[in-house]
C-alpha cells in the first residue's frame, strides 16, 4: 500500500483527486492483483451481512450463548416510539439501536463481519444502516464507505493495534467509532483531511479504555460500548464536517493510543481479571457461568469433555 | 505491515462473538490441518495469555476444533465443533499455561497421526487476522492468509536457489522468504510465501531436490 499514515493517506487522495474509499480500492486491486469488480463484490456482500444482523438482532431478539446479555436492541426500539421521542432524536436512536442489534448477533454466536473486529462489530453497521435509511443512499455508496474506514482502520492497525488483549477496550471500540467517524465524514461530502480530522476527534475521546469484559465474554460491557460508539462516531463526524480540527494530528494520536495501549497493565488487555470483570458482580457472574459442576456453560462439550 | 490489505480490517464474516478469540483461532487451527497435511487423530492444544484465561466464554476450543476440520470463521458448524471432531475421530485436549514472552493470544498445537507429529504455535493478533509464531521448534513469524510452503531441509550451499528457480519457473512472485536453522549445517526450515495461488505440483518438485526432508504447503485464502 502507498500509505502508512493518515496524513500520507489525505496528501495522495489530493494529489490524485480521489476520496479515501476509492483510493483504498485501487490500492487493494493493485497489491492483490484482483479486479476492482471482484474486490467490490466482496465488499458488498460483507456491507449485506452487515444489514442482515441489523435485521436478525431486532426482529429474532436471542439471549447471548451464556444468558448474560440479550434484548437490549429491542427495548431501545420500542422506547424509541414513544410519544416524546428520544433524548438523541431518531437518527442517531437508530444509529444506536442498531449497533447493539448486531452486538448481540455477535453475542449469540451469529453472523457478523468484525469492523475490525467483533467486539466492536456493532458500530460501523450502526452508523452506516442508519444513514442509509435516513439519505436513502444505495448500497453502493456505502460500500465505498466500507473501503474508507478500511483505510482508517488500516492505518491504525499496522501503528497501533485492533485487538483488546494488545491494547485494551480503545483499540477496539476506539478504532471503530474512529473508522465510523472518517467515513461518514467522507460520504457526506467532507474532504479526505477533514475524514482525517474526525478520525482524531474520536479517538481521543477513548484513549485509555480498558478491555475488561465479565467473564471473558464479549458481552458486558463490549455490547452498550458498541451502542455509544456508534453514536460517538456521528458526534465526531458532525464536529469534523462543521471544521472543527483536531489540533494534535491524528497520527499522533495513533501514536498515543499505542503508547497507552503498551503501558496498560494486562489485567485491563481481555483477560477478565480486572475493572468491570474483577468487581464482586463480575466475579460472581464468572463464577456462576464457568462453575464446572453445574455443568459447562458450552453446549457443545461432551462431559467427559478432555482435560480442561 | 502486519495488516495487509483493506479484508484484514473490514472482515472476515464470521460466527461470533470474538475476532482474536474465535475467528483467529479457526484460522490458526484450519493453517496448522493444512501445514500437517491432514485431519491429526490426536490435538493437543494449549492456551496462553488471554486465550487461557477467555477461551470458554469466546468459544476458542471450539473454533480451534473448527479449524482442525478445515471450517472457514463464517461457517455455522463452529458451534457444534467440538462435538463434530469428536464424531470424526479427532481427540482434542486443551490445556492452559503462562508464558509472558508469547503474544497474549497464542496456542500451541501439537498434533499427531499415526506416523506423524508436529507442533505449531500461532498468534491471533486481532480482527481475525493470525501468524504462525513457532513450528517444530523453529522460530518463525509469517501469516496464515497468504499462499504458503514450508521446506525443511539441510542447511547446505545453493539450495535457496534451487527452490527459487523452481518457484521462478511456475511464475510466482515470492512475497515473504525467511530462512530458520538450528544450527549451521543442521536442519533448516524455509518458509517462503507468494502473491499467486501454489500450484499442486510445485511441493513435489521441490520435495525432488536432493537435501530437502519434506515439504509442507497451504492456500487459504
Amino acid at each position: 500500500m502507498r500509505f502508512s499514515t493518515l496524513r500520507q493517506l489525505a496528501e495522495r487522495c489530493r494529489e490524485e483527486q480521489v476520496t479515501i474509499g476509492q483510493f483504498m480500492l485501487n490500492e487493494q486491486a493493485f497489491e492483490t492483483g484482483e479486479s476492482k469488480t471482484t474486490i467490490v463484490t466482496q465488499m458488498t456482500d460483507y456491507y449485506t451481512v452487515m444489514k442482515e444482523a441489523v435485521r436478525r438482532g431486532l426482529e429474532h431478539p436471542q439471549p447471548s450463548r451464556s444468558g448474560l446479555t440479550g434484548g437490549d436492541a429491542a427495548r431501545v426500539r420500542q422506547y424509541m416510539d414513544r410519544p416524546d421521542g428520544t433524548l438523541l432524536g431518531n437518527d442517531a436512536s437508530r444509529a444506536l439501536t442498531y449497533a447493539l442489534s448486531v452486538s448481540e448477533v455477535n453475542a449469540s454466536m451469529g453472523k457478523i463481519v468484525a469492523t475490525p473486529t467483533a467486539g466492536s462489530c456493532g458500530i460501523i453497521p450502526g452508523v452506516f444502516v442508519s444513514a442509509q435509511q435516513r439519505y436513502c443512499w444505495a448500497d453502493d455508496r456505502l460500500v465505498m464507505g466500507l473501503f474508507c474506514a478500511g483505510a482508517i482502520g488500516y492505518v491504525i492497525a499496522n501503528n497501533s493495534f485492533i485487538s483488546g488483549a494488545e491494547g485494551g477496550c480503545q483499540a477496539e471500540i476506539g478504532s471503530a467509532v474512529a473508522m465510523a467517524a472518517g467515513a461518514m465524514t467522507e460520504l457526506l461530502g467532507g474532504t479526505p483531511e477533514q475524514a482525517v480530522h474526525a478520525v482524531g476527534l474520536a479517538l481521543k475521546n477513548s484513549l485509555g479504555l480498558i478491555c475488561d469484559p465479565v467473564g471473558g465474554l464479549v458481552e458486558i460491557p463490549c455490547i452498550v460500548r458498541n451502542g455509544f460508539g456508534a453514536v460517538t462516531a456521528l458526534a465526531a463526524a458532525d464536529m469534523a464536517l462543521a471544521g472543527v480540527r483536531s489540533v494534535i494530528p491524528t497520527d499522533e494520536v495513533i501514536e498515543v493510543m499505542h503508547e497507552t495501549g503498551r503501558a496498560m497493565p494486562d489485567i485491563y488487555r481481555e483477560t477478565a481479571k480486572g475493572g468491570l470483570a474483577g468487581t464482586p458482580t463480575g466475579r460472581k457472574l464468572a463464577k456462576e457461568l464457568f462453575s464446572h459442576e453445574n455443568g459447562h456453560q458450552n453446549a457443545d462439550v461432551p462431559p467427559e469433555g478432555g482435560q480442561r | 505491515m502486519r495488516f495487509k490489505d483493506v479484508f484484514s480490517i473490514i472482515g472476515p464474516g464470521m460466527i461470533g462473538p470474538s475476532s482474536s478469540h474465535t475467528a483467529g483461532a479457526v484460522r490458526i487451527g484450519r493453517a496448522a490441518r493444512h501445514l500437517f497435511g491432514g485431519m491429526p487423530l490426536q490435538a493437543e492444544l494449549t492456551l496462553y495469555g488471554s486465550f487461557a484465561e477467555t477461551y470458554e466464554g469466546h468459544g476458542t476450543d471450539l473454533a480451534l476444533a473448527a479449524g482442525l476440520l478445515d471450517y472457514a470463521t463464517d461457517d455455522e458448524r463452529i458451534r457444534n465443533a467440538l462435538s463434530l471432531a469428536k464424531a470424526l475421530g479427532m481427540e482434542l485436549t486443551f490445556n492452559a499455561a503462562r508464558d509472558p514472552t508469547v503474544h497474549p493470544n497464542s496456542v500451541l498445537l501439537t498434533l499427531r497421526s499415526e506416523n506423524r507429529e508436529d507442533s505449531f504455535m500461532g498468534a491471533s493478533i486481532g480482527g481475525g487476522n493470525a501468524e504462525m509464531t513457532k513450528i517444530n521448534g523453529f522460530d518463525v513469524k509469517f501469516s496464515v492468509h497468504n499462499p504458503t510452503l514450508l521446506v525443511f531441509h539441510a542447511d547446505r550451499l545453493g539450495m535457496l536457489a534451487a527452490f527459487t528457480s523452481l518457484i521462478e519457473a511456475e511464475w510466482l512472485n515470492i512475497s515473504y522468504m525467511d530462512v530458520n536453522r538450528k544450527s549451521r549445517a543442521g536442519d533448516a526450515l524455509t518458509v517462503i510465501q507468494t502473491d499467486e495461488r501454489l500450484s499442486g505440483k510445485l511441493p513435489d518438485r521441490i520435495r525432488a531436490i536432493e537435501g530437502v526432508r519434506r515439504v509442507a504447503s497451504m492456500n487459504l485464502s
